[in-house]
C-alpha cells in the first residue's frame, strides 16, 4: 500500500523521514487554536503544558526512563553539543579528557575540536574496517581525568551498530566518566531502552523517526549534572531555556508512541529490505564493495561502493529517474571532502568517492527495493562504460 | 546547482568511451578530488593542416566532470590543432552556461586532457611545440603527479 503520496522512490531515510500522517494530525491543533504558551497560567497555557508533558511521557516510555529525564531540544545537533560542551563546562574541575570515535556525526566531532581549542584533550578512537569501535581500545584510553565518553549507537552512513551496553559497563567500572550515545538513527529500528543499555545520556531527534524537523531530545539520567547551553527563562527544568516548541514536541511524542508499539515488526521489515537490496546488487553488479557490516546493521541501511563510478554522478542519475539516495563522495560536499566515516575504515578516498548510501524506511515497499536495483544496474553500467577506471579501480596504462 | 546544459551533457554525454587506435592519448587527474580523465584523439589532414578528426573521453568523476568532458569533445571536433590548443576552461564553462564555483577545477581537467593529447601527438610527430603548449603540458603533468601521489598515499595502487 502506498502511504506516502509522492511520485518518487525515497530511499534516503537516514537523511530524514517524511512526517507520518498520524504525527501531523496530532500536531495541527497546536499550530492553530491550541497556541498557548505552556508557561502561562491561564487555561490555554495549562493545556499546552499538559500536551508537552504528555509527549514527554511518550518519549520516556519509548526510552524506558522517567519523564523527568527527557529534555526537549531543537535538534540532535543541539543535544550532542549540550552533552559535549555541557559536560566539559560542568566537570572541568574533575578533568579535561574526552573520548569519542572517528566516525561520530560532525556535530560531536566539531564540538570536540572546539573544546580542544579551549584546552581540553580529546581521544578519537579508531574503528576497524567494518566501522566497529573496540571496547578494549576504549578501556585502554580511559584515564583518571576522563569526564565523558561519547560513541554513537548506529552509524548514519555505514550502519554499524556499536556494542553500547558493553562500552557503558566498561566506562562505569573503570572511570568516573559519563557515557553518552548518539542514537538519532535508532528509534523504530533498534532497542533504545536506556536502562538496559546503561547509558548516562542519549540523543534522539524526531525527523529520523517520522516526526518534524527542528525538534530533538536528550535523555539525561537522574543525577547526571551538566551545564545548559541556553540560559534564560528556566524551561525544561532549567536545562534548556526558551519557550517550548509545543506543536513539534507534541508531534515528537506521537512519533515515539507509534515506535513504541511497533518497532520490532518494523525492524524485521527493514532488515529484509536492506538484505534484499544487497543480495540483488551482489547478484547483478560486479566489483562492488559493501561499507559497514552485512549483519547486523542499522535496519534499512545499505552502503555500497561501485568501483569506477563516482557517487555524485550516480546520485544525480538516479535522481533523474525519480530515486533519492545519498553518497559519501567528495564531489558532493561543499568542501570537496570525502566522507570521514568511510575514510576512517581505512579504504582510501576512492571507496568513499564511489559510495552510495541507500536507506529504506516505514513507507518503502519491497517493490521500491527492486526499482532501486534495476536503476542501479543500468546507470552503473552506463557510467562504467565512460569511466577512466578499470574494475580494480586503476586508471588506464 | 547545475545548469540545464550541464545536466543535458551529463545525462547524454557525447563522444565518451573507448577509441580504437588513437593517434595520441593523455591521462590527467585533478588533485582536489581525485577525478581522472583519459583523452583520445585521431588527427586528420586537410589542405595541409592537421585537425581533430575524432576525440573521445573516458572520465571518472562527478556530473560536472562528465559534462565538461562531453562539451570539450564538441568544441574540439573538427578544429585545427592550433585552435583546439586554445580551448580554455572558461570557454567550456561558458558553453555549459556556467559551473558552480567550487566545480570550476573540473573543467580545467578536460581542457588539460585535450591540450595534453595534442602535446603528445605533436611530440610523436616531431612537430613544433609552442611555449604555451609546453606550459600546458607541464600543468597537466603536475596535476597528474598530485593525484597519483594521493592514490599511492592511500595504497590504492597496490594489488
Amino acid at each position: 500500500m502506498k502511504i506516502l503520496d509522492i511520485d518518487r522512490v525515497y530511499a534516503d531515510n537516514n537523511a530524514t523521514t517524511p512526517v507520518d500522517p498520524r504525527v501531523r494530525e496530532a500536531m495541527v491543533p497546536y499550530l492553530q487554536e491550541e497556541f498557548g504558551n505552556p508557561n502561562s497560567l491561564h487555561t490555554l497555557g495549562r493545556e499546552a503544558r499538559e500536551a508537552i508533558e504528555e509527549a514527554r511521557e511518550k518519549a520516556a516510555d519509548m526510552l524506558n526512563c522517567s519523564s523527568g529525564e527527557v529534555i526537549f531540544t531543537g535538534s540532535a545537533t543541539e543535544s550532542n553539543n549540550h552533552v559535549v560542551k555541557g559536560t566539559a563546562f560542568a566537570r572541568k574541575g574533575q578533568g579535561k579528557h574526552i573520548i569519542t570515535s572517528k566516525i561520530e556525526h560532525s556535530c560531536v566531532l566539531e564540538a570536540c575540536e572546539w573544546l580542544e581549542r579551549q584546552g581540553f584533550e580529546v581521544t578519537y578512537l579508531d574503528v576497524d574496517e567494518e566501522g566497529y569501535v573496540s571496547p578494549e581500545e576504549l578501556k585502554k584510553e580511559l584515564r583518571e581525568d576522563t569526564i565523558l565518553v561519547s560513541v554513537m549507537m548506529a552509524n548514519n552512513e555505514i550502519g554499524t551498530i556499536q556494542p553500547i551496553k558493553k562500552m557503558a559497563e566498561i566506562v562505569h567500572e573503570e572511570s568516573d566518566a559519563y557515557f553518552h550515545t548518539d542514537m538519532a538513527q535508532c528509534p523504530g529500528k533498534i532497542d533504545v531502552d536506556v536502562e538496559r543499555l546503561g547509558v548516562d545520556m542519549a540523543t534522539i531527534n524526531a525527523h529520523k523517526m517520522y516526526g518534524p524537523k527542528g525538534i530533538g531530545a536528550l535523555y539525561k539520567k537522574k543525577g547526571v549534572d551538566i551545564d545548559p547551553l541556553l540560559h534564560g527563562g528556566g524551561q525544561e527544568d532549567g536545562e534548556r531555556s526558551g519557550t517550548e516548541n509545543v506543536p513539534y514536541i507534541v508531534g515528537f511524542g506521537k512519533a515515539c508512541e507509534i515506535v513504541e508499539g511497533n518497532w520490532e515488526k518494523d525492524k524485521e521489515r527493514l532488515e529484509k529490505m536492506h538484505q534484499r537490496l544487497a543480495e540483488k546488487v551482489y547478484d547483478r553488479i560486479d566489483n562492488v564493495e559493501m561499507n559497514g557490516p552485512m549483519s547486523p546493521r542499522l535496519p534499512g541501511n545499505m552502503n555500497i561502493s561501485f568501483v569506477g563510478v563516482e557517487g555524485e554522478a550516480l546520485v544525480l542519475r538516479l535522481d533523474d529517474r525519480g530515486i533519492d539516495v545519498a553518497t559519501g563522495s567528495a564531489c558532493s560536499s561543499e568542501e570537496l571532502k570525502a566522507s570521514h566515516v568511510i575514510e576512517a575504515l581505512g579504504k582510501g578516498p576512492e571507496v568513499a568517492h564511489s559510495s552510495l548510501r541507500m536507506s529504506f524506511g516505514r513507507f518503502n515497499t519491497k517493490e521500491d527495493v527492486d526499482t532501486v536495483v534495476e536503476a542501479l544496474e543500468e546507470e552503473v553500467e552506463d557510467l562504467r562504460s565512460i569511466t577512466a577506471m578499470d574494475e580494480k579501480g586503476k586508471v588506464g596504462d | 546547482m547545475y545548469t540545464k546544459e550541464v545536466m543535458e551533457h551529463f545525462k547524454n554525454p557525447r563522444n565518451m568511451g573507448d577509441m580504437e587506435d588513437p593517434d595520441a592519448k593523455s591521462k590527467v587527474g585533478n588533485p582536489a578530488c581525485g577525478d581522472m580523465m583519459e583523452t583520445y584523439i585521431k588527427v586528420g589532414e586537410k589542405d595541409g593542416e592537421k585537425y581533430i578528426e575524432d576525440i573521445k573521453f573516458k572520465t571518472f568523476g562527478c556530473a560536472s566532470a562528465i559534462a565538461t568532458s562531453s562539451v570539450t569533445t564538441e568544441l574540439a571536433m573538427g578544429k585545427k590543432l592550433e585552435e583546439a590548443e586554445q580551448i580554455e576552461k572558461k570557454d567550456i564553462a561558458e558553453e555549459l552556461g556556467g559551473l558552480p564555483k567550487i566545480k570550476m577545477h573540473c573543467s580545467n581537467l578536460s581542457a588539460n586532457g585535450l591540450h595534453e593529447a595534442i602535446y603528445q601527438y605533436k611530440k610523436k610527430e616531431r612537430m613544433e611545440i609552442s611555449e604555451d603548449l609546453e606550459r600546458k603540458h607541464e600543468i597537466a603533468q603536475k596535476t597528474l603527479e598530485k593525484t597519483e601521489e594521493m592514490r599511492e598515499k592511500h595504497g590504492l595502487d597496490e594489488e
